[in-house]
């Protein structure tokens, strides 16, 4: 019986994690859904949950929200979804029904988001994404008018990356011909059709094309193969586990391009910690304005709460969205959803990725597409209306 | 020959990752779903002891195996060996140990997660390219490569020479008669088992030189165990290891001479051609 009772408590420490205590003063009580277990707990771990932890310290060391006058603190109650949509709706719908969530943020990755977008409608909750990257924003705004997008849509993604490609070509630095690798997911499938007219519109010769399964253990005959292409650029839809790969691979291999690109994950800290040197000139999805103040400031609290460096494509993001929900709950002067919700809608915000005023499709206009590492640190090069995109680098090797 | 080599070097990670699953399930009975776990469990301490210490994994496996092989041998007492004492049949223990181990493989998850975080980790060790017959190969790659075959070839030598070895596969092919002839069965079931877990365990702190892993990747480690484990054949080294070697040839074959997107059900195609010929396993014996 004991060594039972001992599993069954590992089970369910494992499983939920409840951070803060229960205040005196009638707490505000914020839902988080997402993956502490399954394939994107990883990316969860680096983006997401990190950002909720300093939140809730720095709002609850401030006295907790300005509520109509009324200080109240907040309290946080997590859920692992385990990576599976269909744990991510029970547990929103359990945080609506039984832990009774004043509000729940919007959960991890765009699959996730999609899926619970009819939950978080019924309950009236404010789903402000900030990891969804996809191009049904208008449909899904129609459909589910509480649903905001910080992030960006796909084809910008995809068309800034084929622009600054084109842009190297114009100046002479490389030729047509373009290596493009892709996971086979639903991100890397998306995107990798997503770009294949573009590269084409745009003139560029696609000599490999691939696809590989995810969580392939060795990707040398993908990067020798393209290597025998001969290309002038690679670029590649990319998971983490093989982003990291196909770089890996690239150096080995010494793959010889002006322009080389990977997509998720580039943005990470580990990934300039793990290729250093040669991480330099690797372009990526995402981006910062890292001379930005308020971006050196947030990256630096976000260090000395959670003990790591936030990524540089979608942690700012992910800190955004909780400070827009912050402040429409204080502008508002209520926790009433339908007030918030409308009161997001109504008004911009002053957060750590510059202002935030979502159009008429709950979408935010302005947002980073193009990342480059330069000196030791990954740079927004291209980005649908942000300041401070730096020069783009033609890559030199992999010394 | 680049196809060779390549496919080679992906056969020996392959054999780091089934070889303790096999001893695990053939010798002790136990069909251990947290198999990827263990791997990653391993994975981490040498990415960890790396990172902090700057602890080379190749020495970290030397504190790794031990350790493993002591966990291992206290899930086995605690948590499995009272499966084994009521279960009425072979049968009736391979369904229990699957249920039990697939709730182990979450608790470890769930460990993990709060031990070192749900983070990726990776670092560079002996990321450089060597040369092999005029094609490029990452050292690291050829490294772990090399530890398959001394770890394989060690066991290989243990089990067929030493006395030991020799009655563990006893228990392996006959548990009821090997009793008869004055073998602790209990005993070295528990051996096996810790044995298989270390194995696995330095495994992982190999793999982790080239491949990123997280605390939830284990899963996908434990499914290509089991398909080398079975095609190979239960409770037989030498099957499991030419599977491997089997599998990362003919992935490799695909992936080089028609398109990578098929490694995956190449993989599978052998697998079923494999189970409809020998359903035994390539080594296997039939079952009575």
């Amino acid at each position: 019986m004991k060594r039972r009772t001992t599993l069954k408590a590992g089970v369910a420490l494992a499983a939920m994690t409840l951070a803060g205590a229960a205040f005196a003063a009638d707490p505000i009580v914020i839902g988080a859904v997402a993956p502490k277990t399954g394939p994107l707990a990883g990316g969860a771990a680096v983006t997401h949950w990190p950002n909720i932890q300093l939140w809730v310290s720095e709002v609850n060391g401030r006295g907790g929200l300005d509520v109509g006058g009324e200080k109240r603190m907040i309290e946080v109650i997590e859920y692992d979804d385990q990576t599976n949509p269909q744990e991510t709706i029970k547990a929103v719908t359990r945080l609506a029904t039984q832990d009774k969530a004043d509000f729940v943020l919007a959960p991890y990755s765009t699959g996730l988001n999609l899926a619970a977008a009819p939950i978080y409608q019924r309950f009236g909750y404010p789903q402000i994404t900030s990891s969804a990257s996809t191009d049904q924003i208008v449909e899904l705004s129609d459909k589910f008018p509480g649903m905001f997008f910080l992030l960006g849509q796909n084809r910008e993604i995809v068309g800034d990356a084929v622009s600054i490609l084109n842009a190297l070509r114009e100046a002479g630095e490389i030729g047509d011909d373009v290596a493009m690798v892709n996971v086979a997911d639903a991100f890397g499938i998306e995107l990798a059709a997503t770009a294949k007219p573009i590269f084409e519109e745009a003139g560029f010769n696609l000599v490999y094309e691939t696809s590989y399964p995810l969580g392939t253990q060795d990707l040398s005959p993908v990067m020798k193969a393209a290597k025998a292409a001969d290309p002038d650029a690679f670029v590649a839809w990319s998971y983490p586990p093989d982003t990291f790969g196909l770089t890996e691979q690239a150096i080995i291999e010494d793959l010889d391009v002006k322009a080389f690109y990977t997509a998720v994950a580039t943005a990470f800290p580990a990934y300039g910690e793990r290729f250093g040197a040669a991480a330099e000139g690797v372009m990526g999805i995402g981006g910062v304005n890292t001379a930005s103040p308020e971006f050196q400031d947030y990256a630096a609290r976000h260090m000395e709460v959670t003990g790591q460096a936030p990524d540089h494509w979608a942690s700012g993001m992910m800190y955004a969205s909780l400070q827009i929900l912050e402040q429409a709950i204080e502008g508002a002067g209520t926790i009433d959803r339908e007030v918030v919700t409308q009161y997001i809608k109504d008004h911009a915000f002053e957060t750590v990725m510059g202002t935030v005023d979502f159009d008429e499709h709950n979408n935010n206009p302005e947002y980073w597409t193009v990342g480059q590492w330069q000196n030791g640190e990954f740079k927004g090069i291209a980005s649908t209306g942000r300041d401070g995109a730096v020069p783009v680098l033609i890559k030199e090797g992999w010394e | 020959m680049d196809i060779i080599i390549t496919g080679l070097i992906l056969g020996g990670t392959y054999a780091l990752i089934a070889i303790g699953l096999n001893l695990q399930y053939g010798v002790a009975r136990i069909m251990n779903l947290a198999n990827g776990e263990m791997l990653v469990a391993g994975g981490y301490t040498a990415f960890a002891l790396y990172t902090g210490a700057g602890l080379s994994p190749l020495l970290t496996i030397f504190l790794v195996a031990p350790a493993a092989f002591a966990v291992n041998w206290a899930i086995y007492r605690v948590m499995l060996r009272p499966l084994v004492k009521r279960a009425p049949n072979r049968g009736a223990l391979e369904q229990d140990s699957i249920l039990a181990t697939f709730g182990l493989s979450f608790v470890m998850v769930g460990l993990m997660v709060w031990a070192f975080g749900g983070d990726y980790f990776n670092y560079a060790y002996l990321s450089r390219r060597v040369e092999i017959f005029g094609d490029g190969f990452g050292l690291n790659r050829v490294v772990a490569f090399l530890c398959a075959t001394a770890l394989c070839a060690a066991l290989f030598i243990w089990m067929n020479l030493s006395r030991a070895g020799m009655v563990i596969r006893a228990v392996a092919v006959s548990p009821d008669s090997a009793r008869l002839v004055g073998i602790d069965v209990p005993r070295l079931s528990a051996i096996a088992f810790a044995l298989g877990g270390a194995v696995t365990a330095v495994g992982g702190a190999v793999l982790s030189t080239y491949l990123t892993l997280d605390a939830s990747t284990g899963v996908i480690f434990t499914m290509k165990a089991l398909i080398i484990v079975i095609m190979g054949g239960v409770g037989d080294i030498r099957g499991t290891i030419v599977a491997a070697l089997i599998l990362g040839l003919g992935e490799t074959l695909v992936a080089t001479l028609i398109d990578p997107g098929l490694t995956l059900a190449a993989a599978y195609a052998l697998f079923i051609l494999i189970l409809l010929f020998r359903p035994q396993g390539l080594f296997g014996r039939r079952q009575a």
